[in-house]
């Protein structure tokens, strides 16, 4: 199993001619399973193909060539175009839409978010690099060419979100190395508003059987970590989290912009301090060095299996403790 | 891009709202003359990007025109948290009876623009918000459907304001709303408010800052506002140094290779992507290292911004060596940033073996990078190595 996309799952390329895309088109049918790629938006190229994939002025037409609904689109083309394309996908009943475009101001993308909402449709991203499911499918371009992404990324019980769509792979390529393969990984994208942020994932995660643990790149900015550990809080999740915060430096200097776009420390709330802080306080344990992750997640997954494993004893034996699921053991140490 | 109280007055009196009668003035000359015709006390505020204005006695009152050119003349020489003023900004003296709070931001986490309203203006309103979260409203709004007046009335009434004051007091928030909006700010606020003795409002102060990503579309406002391109309007002015690395990334528009930021130490770091520079910045401080420049290379530069990347860094007075680390590359071509860096030690009359302490990007392209690598006796590292372990590694060669 997995979230968001499987095997089955159909989307389009917008604007599938340009360089970036070509090459995204071809690796994600190269990967895994093959992505189903139905068809690829170009305003004015109706009728050509890229890698065999059709080519259409509108997602109408795409949507008509295809005889029925199309489930996502990845998005490529310019900033200045991207909300249009986004608006162009929602209206045609486009549910999962991956903004691969960077640069994009803050307006555009919460109007795009907003008008997604009311189409009961979700986005992820902007300024990501997409969903990737081990050996099965890719929409985007994330891990890169089928054959870099198979070095990277194995199936296995790990979920992995990321603000960086980079270090997605650096952190899957670790966990991989020491057996540990990922459920899904998500690169949701590093700007100060996106469309899908780890506390919207984490209902997804927990109700996908394959998954066991969550690991987690953060960065300074925002308010999301705080969301995170309060859904933590507040949500009697199964699911044991590690987080890896880079950019610690950024807290002595405040106002200045490093590597993304909504990695800008403003207040005295979103410094990477401030952010280890209130994980660790929801249980959630932020490891200093990204070769220490594997580790950490094993001992989780085992604890877990062995909590499971007595709460479920103690249930055949005692009712009243079977009353209350969980009960002292749904605390997390860390 | 944070906007002069001079510009965001601007602003906000374009769209509407009163402002008092002021003037921006470069020299004391000038703000003599714009007192005279103020004809009254005036307040006289130094220009500059930063807070902390009024302790470092950057603010300054004048009851007569000479008396306001003295002050400026003083201002316009005052240094405030390493800032020169632009200039100064002379605003007429106003009987304020009452300060309130009006701002707009981004709500992240809800992702829609919020109004903040305050009826304890003159402070900063994270301080009222912590000790009086009574006396603040708020009230997020759509992006796609058009702002309404009665959003803006509903958020001020909730704080008990009623009468006159609510009805003339809706319409400054409901433009500050659509301003907000309109030219793409990621804060838009005016504080104090000033309710005068009359019981009309005015701005009494106002700051907006304005989101880079939407400069290209705001040009016709900045040209108006005398904006130029040129102008980051970071935290601090960029170096010389960190000019020179913009000329590198507007080379050409394949990838980027710049982002540079300065710093004193002697490693120079040629680093990406995004993350990966945010991990490795980190991991060499974490090592005891010293960085002399913050920078990023993604989205797969040509051979030529990257060596133009590695010559700057190289040639940055106090550099020993160079560390070149990314996380694993999958668009960014493994070869091309080896020959990009390789050929700038090559071209200033460096070893490269000597010069690059560590070259750690694994990924797309790598079996022909690590080729290369190797054929210059560069110390090389796949992805077996972690961005730590990478980081190490070169800072201890340094230490040697």
């Amino acid at each position: 199993m997995s979230i968001l996309v499987d095997e089955t799952t159909t989307f389009i390329v917008q604007g599938i001619t340009g360089r970036e895309a070509v090459n995204l088109t071809r690796e994600c049918l190269d990967y895994g399973k093959g992505a189903k790629i139905v068809g690829g938006v170009t305003p004015g190229r109706l009728g050509r193909d890229v890698h065999g994939v059709p080519v259409f002025d509108t997602v109408a037409q795409a949507v008509e060539h295809h005889g029925g609904p199309i489930v996502g689109s990845v998005v490529t083309v310019p900033p200045a175009f991207t909300k249009d394309a986004v608006f162009e996908a929602l209206e045609n009943g486009i549910k999962l839409v991956v903004i691969v475009t960077e640069r994009i101001p803050r307006g555009d993308v919460a109007q795009m978010v907003e008008l997604a909402g009311e189409r009961e449709a979700r986005i992820i991203g902007p300024n990501c690099l997409g969903i990737i499911v081990p050996d099965v499918i890719k929409m985007g371009g994330i891990g890169g060419p089928a054959r870099d992404a198979a070095k990277s990324y194995t199936p296995g019980p790990v979920g992995v979100i990321s603000r960086s769509g980079g270090m997605t792979t650096e952190m899957s390529s670790t966990l991989s190395a020491a057996g540990l393969g990922q459920s899904t990984a998500v690169s949701i994208g590093g700007d100060a508003i996106i469309g899908t942020s780890y506390a919207e994932l984490m209902p997804l995660f927990e109700a996908d059987p394959e998954t066991e643990a969550i690991v987690i790149y953060t960065e300074p900015g925002g308010r999301m970590e705080a969301e995170l550990a309060r859904w933590v809080t507040e949500n009697d999740s199964r699911l044991p989290i590690v987080a890896f915060m880079a950019g610690r430096f950024m807290d002595e200097m405040p106002g200045m912009s490093f590597g993304h776009a909504g990695t800008i420390v403003e207040g005295k709330e979103d410094t990477a301090s401030e952010k280890i802080a209130r994980l660790a306080e929801a249980g959630i344990v932020v490891a200093d060095e990204i070769s220490e992750i594997p580790g950490i997640v094993s001992d989780k997954i085992a604890t877990r299996a062995a909590r499971t494993a007595r709460t479920a004893r103690t249930a055949r034996t005692s009712s009243s403790l079977a009353s209350s699921p969980g009960g002292e053991l749904g605390g997390m140490s860390s | 891009m944070r906007l002069f109280e001079y510009e965001s007055r601007a602003i906000v009196a374009k769209a509407g709202i009163p402002v008092t009668k002021h003037g921006f003035a470069k020299t004391a000359i000038e703000a003599r003359e714009i007192a005279e015709e103020i004809a009254g006390p005036v307040v006289i505020k130094s220009q500059v990007l930063t807070g902390g204005r009024m302790k470092a006695g950057g603010v300054q009152f004048a009851d007569t025109p000479e008396e306001a050119a003295k002050h400026a003349e003083h201002i316009l020489e005052l240094e405030i948290g390493g800032h020169m003023p632009r200039g100064v900004l002379v605003d007429s003296r106003a009987e304020v009876k009452h300060e309130y709070y009006a701002g707009v931001v981004w709500d992240g986490i809800r992702k829609r623009p919020v109004m903040l309203f305050s009826d304890m203006g003159g402070i900063d309103i994270e301080e009222v918000a912590e000790e009086h979260p009574d006396h603040v409203a708020r009230g997020h709004f759509s992006t796609i459907r058009p702002f309404s007046d009665w959003q803006a009335k509903q958020v001020i009434a909730s704080l008990g304001i009623t009468g006159t004051s609510l009805n003339r007091l809706t319409p400054i928030l409901a433009k500050l709303a659509r301003l907000f909006l309109d030219y793409d700010m990621t804060l838009a606020e005016i504080n104090p408010l000033g309710e005068l003795e009359g019981g009309a409002f005015v701005a009494l102060d106002a700051h907006m800052d304005m989101e880079n990503e939407a400069r290209p579309r705001q040009h016709a406002i900045l040209r108006e506002l005398g904006v130029g391109d040129e102008e980051t309007r970071q935290a601090r002015e960029a170096t010389p140094f960190e000019l020179a690395g913009e000329a590198v990334d507007a080379q050409d528009h394949r990838g980027v290779a710049g982002n540079v930021t300065e710093f004193d130490g002697n490693l120079g770091l040629v680093i990406g992507a995004g993350g990966g520079s945010l991990t490795l910045f980190d991991a060499v401080r974490a090592h005891g290292g010293r960085p002399a420049n913050y920078c990023e290379i993604g989205g797969n530069p040509s051979v030529r911004k990257a060596c133009g990347l590695a010559k700057l860094v190289l040639q940055k007075p106090g550099v020993d060596r160079i560390a070149v680390m990314m996380s694993i590359v999958s668009n960014t071509r493994v070869d091309i940033v080896a020959r990009g860096v390789i050929k700038a030690c090559i071209e200033l009359g460096y070893d490269p073996a000597e010069k690059i302490a560590i070259f750690r990007i694994p990924g797309a392209w790598e079996e022909e990078g690590f080729k290369i690598l190797e054929k210059y006796g560069v110390d090389y590292a796949d992805r077996s190595v972690s961005l730590s372990g990478a980081a190490k590694r070169a800072v201890e060669k340094i230490g040697e």
